[in-house]
Order: C-alpha cells, then sequence, then structure tokens
C-alpha cells in the first residue's frame, strides 16, 4: 500500500515538473468603477524572462506601455523569445467592469503566464501579472490583480495632449467621465523610481484648477483592480 | 483527479485498519432519515470607523445576491443604501436565512448560525452595508459549502463593492449611518447602475469639501473577515 502511495506522489511531481504545452483561456476583468484599461498584453513565456519586477526599474518598453499603453516594445521581446501572445484581445479600452477573453496555446517550456495594460486616467499606472505559474492540471483558477506604478514618471495627475509618449509628463487621455482642466499638478517629482504597488489617484473636486484634473470621487481605486480566470485545458 | 486517486488508497486503509473491531457488522437503513445539517458563521468587522448593517445570512441553490458589471436587483439597491437586507433575505431562491438585530459595530465580532436538512448542491451568501457610505457593501456570493465536512473550517475575506446604483457624494443627507444620519433607499439610480468594486471613500479630510465624512471613514481591503464551520 505504502509503495503504490508513493508512486502516485512520484508520478504527480513528474507531470508537474514537464513544462509541457497547454490550451488556456484566459479572461480579464476590470473590477473598478471608473478606471479604464489601455489594450492588455496576455503572454506566456519561459520561467527565466519577466516583463517587469516590483522593486526594480522598468524597461525602456514597460515604460512605454505604462505610460501610453504602446506595447510594440514588449511584444518585440516577446517575439524575440518566443513566447506565446495574445495582444489587445478586448480590441482597444477594457471599460470599468467589463471583461475581455484570450485564448493561448502555450509552447513546451512557456509555463509562466504574464498580463499588463496601462490604467487610464494615470500617469504611469498599470495592471500586473507577473510570471504566475500555469498549472499542469485542468481547471479554472482565479487571480486578483494589484495596480502597480512604474516609478517612471511623476504622477501629476494633468491631462495632457501627447504625453503618452515616454518621457513626456502627463496622463495622455481620460476616457469616461470628462476630466477637470488647468490643475497646478499634485506633484512634479518621482522619489521611487522602482516598480512600486500605485498609491492611488489624489483627484481633486474642482472641474477647474486644483492640484489634479482627476476627480476625488470618480478616479480613485482601491486593490485589487483586475480579476484573472484562467481556464486549463 | 490526481486528488481522488490518491484518497482512494487512504480510504481502503481505513477500512482494513475497521475490520479489526470487534464490532457486530452495521445494519444499514435503505431509507436514512435526513441528518440536519448546521453551520456557524462568525463575521468580524475589520474597519476603523465604518459600522456594518446587521449581517445576513442565507443558503441558497441558485442566483447570486450580485453580479460584477451588472445592474444591482432592487433587493441589493435597498441594502446597499440603507442597510436593510429583508428584501434580499426574502427572495424565492433563498431556502434557510438569519440576520443579526444590530449593526456591527468596528472591531465587534457576530455569530449567525444556519440549520437546513442536507448541504448538498447548498451555497452561502453573507451580506451587509458599509452604513457611512452612499451605496458601499461587502459580503460573501453563493459560496459552495456543500462538500463541507462536520468540524470543517473555511476562512476568507471579504472586499468592498459599490452597488451603482447611488452616486458617491457623500453630500449630507445622502448617507444613513451616524456619520450622517441621511436617507437611506431611494429608487433613482445614478448613470453608473453597473456592480463594481468600491474605488473608498474620499472625505473631508482628503479634499471632498462638499462631504460629511471623515478621515475616520475610510476603509481599504479586506472589510470583514468571516469564518465558516459546520457544526453538524
Amino acid at each position: 500500500m505504502k509503495t503504490r502511495i508513493l508512486s502516485l506522489i512520484a508520478g504527480s511531481l513528474l507531470a508537474s515538473g514537464t513544462a509541457s504545452a497547454a490550451s488556456l483561456e484566459v479572461k480579464v476583468t476590470n473590477l473598478t468603477q471608473g478606471i479604464y484599461f489601455t489594450p492588455i498584453l496576455v503572454t506566456a513565456h519561459t520561467n527565466d524572462a519577466m516583463l517587469f519586477n516590483t522593486g526594480e526599474k522598468a524597461s525602456d518598453a514597460l515604460q512605454a506601455m505604462a505610460e501610453g499603453g504602446s506595447l510594440d516594445g514588449l511584444n518585440e521581446i516577446l517575439t524575440g523569445i518566443s513566447a506565446n501572445t495574445v495582444s489587445n484581445p478586448a480590441g482597444g479600452l477594457l471599460a470599468p467592469v467589463a471583461s475581455t477573453m484570450a485564448s493561448l496555446e502555450t509552447s513546451d517550456g512557456n509555463d509562466r503566464l504574464s498580463i499588463v495594460a496601462m490604467m487610464l486616467p494615470t500617469n504611469d499606472g498599470f495592471i500586473g501579472l507577473n510570471s504566475w505559474k500555469i498549472p499542469s492540471e485542468a481547471g479554472t483558477y482565479h487571480v486578483y490583480l494589484n495596480a502597480y506604478d512604474a516609478g517612471t514618471e511623476a504622477n501629476n495627475e494633468l491631462v495632457v495632449d501627447g504625453s503618452g509618449a515616454p518621457g513626456t509628463l502627463g496622463i495622455p487621455a481620460s476616457p469616461g467621465v470628462d476630466p477637470g482642466t488647468q490643475g497646478s499638478g499634485v506633484t512634479s517629482t518621482e522619489s521611487n523610481e522602482r516598480i512600486h504597488i500605485h498609491r492611488g489617484n489624489l483627484g481633486d473636486d474642482e472641474a477647474t484648477g486644483g492640484k489634479s484634473d482627476l476627480h476625488n470621487t470618480v478616479h480613485r481605486w482601491l486593490n485589487p483592480v483586475a480579476k484573472v480566470t484562467v481556464t486549463v485545458q | 483527479m490526481k486528488l481522488s486517486k490518491l484518497i482512494i488508497p487512504l480510504t481502503c486503509l481505513t477500512l482494513v485498519a475497521c475490520g479489526d473491531d470487534d464490532d457486530p457488522p452495521m445494519t444499514v437503513d435503505p431509507t436514512p432519515t435526513p441528518t440536519e445539517a448546521m453551520i456557524k458563521i462568525t463575521a468580524t468587522n475589520l474597519t476603523y470607523a465604518q459600522p456594518l448593517s446587521p449581517i445576513g445570512v442565507a443558503l441558497h441553490k441558485e442566483g447570486q445576491f450580485w453580479q460584477l458589471g451588472e445592474s444591482a436587483s432592487d433587493a441589493l439597491e435597498v441594502l446597499a443604501e440603507g442597510g436593510d437586507n429583508s428584501e434580499l433575505l426574502g427572495l424565492d431562491v433563498v431556502q434557510t436565512k438569519a440576520s443579526t438585530d444590530a449593526p456591527l459595530a468596528p472591531g465587534a465580532k457576530a455569530e449567525l448560525m444556519l440549520s437546513q436538512e442536507t448541504l448538498t448542491d447548498q451555497k452561502l451568501s453573507v451580506i451587509t452595508m458599509m452604513v457611512n457610505t452612499n451605496d458601499g457593501f461587502t459580503g460573501l456570493n453563493a459560496l459552495d459549502v456543500s462538500s463541507m465536512a462536520v468540524g470543517e473550517e473555511m476562512r476568507f475575506v471579504t472586499y468592498a463593492y459599490d452597488a451603482g446604483t447611488e452616486a458617491n457624494t457623500e453630500a449630507s443627507g445622502t448617507i444613513p449611518g451616524p456619520a450622517d444620519g441621511g436617507e437611506g433607499f431611494n429608487a433613482q439610480r445614478e448613470t453608473i447602475n453597473k456592480v463594481a468594486m468600491h474605488p473608498g471613500v474620499v472625505g473631508q479630510d482628503d479634499g471632498l469639501s462638499s462631504s460629511v465624512l471623515s478621515s475616520d471613514h475610510k476603509f481599504d481591503n479586506p472589510l470583514m473577515a468571516i469564518t465558516i464551520t459546520r457544526m453538524k
């Protein structure tokens, strides 16, 4: 009896040790009441790769995603490492409490799942799942994502046309409720330049002027900000 | 699948061990009388200064008290704006229900019991309003308790949701809790009209000059700690 149990355990260890190809359905739900997500990147890659890591500086490609929603740089890197990627499954912005689905066929060895998308309106806030180990066992799994700050731009909370370009200060767009105007800026510095948990938008209650162009009753959030439902087939 | 494979040999071991007993073989009643199942729900208010409206608990086989991204039901709106759980607990799908008599103060703990003939297919929902908000609520939504064994315990924390039925103005006269003593339920709906996660309250100290709330009323996830124990 004992040997039979042992062999079963050994069998399951071997099964989970091999990073074989898998079919995944990935559903991403925006849990917030007033924040939009820019095109979402869903990717399966090897365990030695990461799109971002808390406590470390953002790559140029991640910065471009977090400040302007561009996935070009990240996609180029992912193609280079033979990741399996679905780019922009929602076909544009993912509105508050909306969901989108991505189907992913992973290759041998691509057993980590990562997801990123910029949060609008923020300066450099993004939703992130970093190298989540894809279970080898078929089933449905739920993961909740927090909001991160890329640490690459001061959170001045001013909506400025064209500021999605890396290094151009400002929030490129505020979909949904119209933003305020002529704010003086919440801050002009970013003292923590490493990727960290976003401290949230401040906003204010003035349509014109005040510190922020954002509204404090509309553009705040509490973590988690997204729910990911992964179905392993 | 793996789990069941592992359980089978263990069950065999138990049976083998039973074979050593001197007890006479059990007789099996072909029509066993239903055994009563009972679960205990313990809820703790984790907030600083958000009393929670009377805690409602219900067992049901179908339905959900809320669905993210969908409009709140009228019964949920009544709970989320005014703290009255009677309409949700009175829904046709609810098979067994219980509620505390009074709101649950910050830091306080409440205990509720639910009895049902059997837990087969049963789901548990727990619901309450953060009363110093416009339409904020928290709880557990159709949690599967059907496979709980007697003596088993499950622990959860709950998140803050916004019914999306009343704008978060935090204005005087709009919040039913002690911070304001204002209006509870009002059938009018705000334009959002979708259940989402709650963005938190702002308060006067944090830049909403027209708010009746202060920094005391701010909260963060999680809101409640819940322990579910199957008693019998």
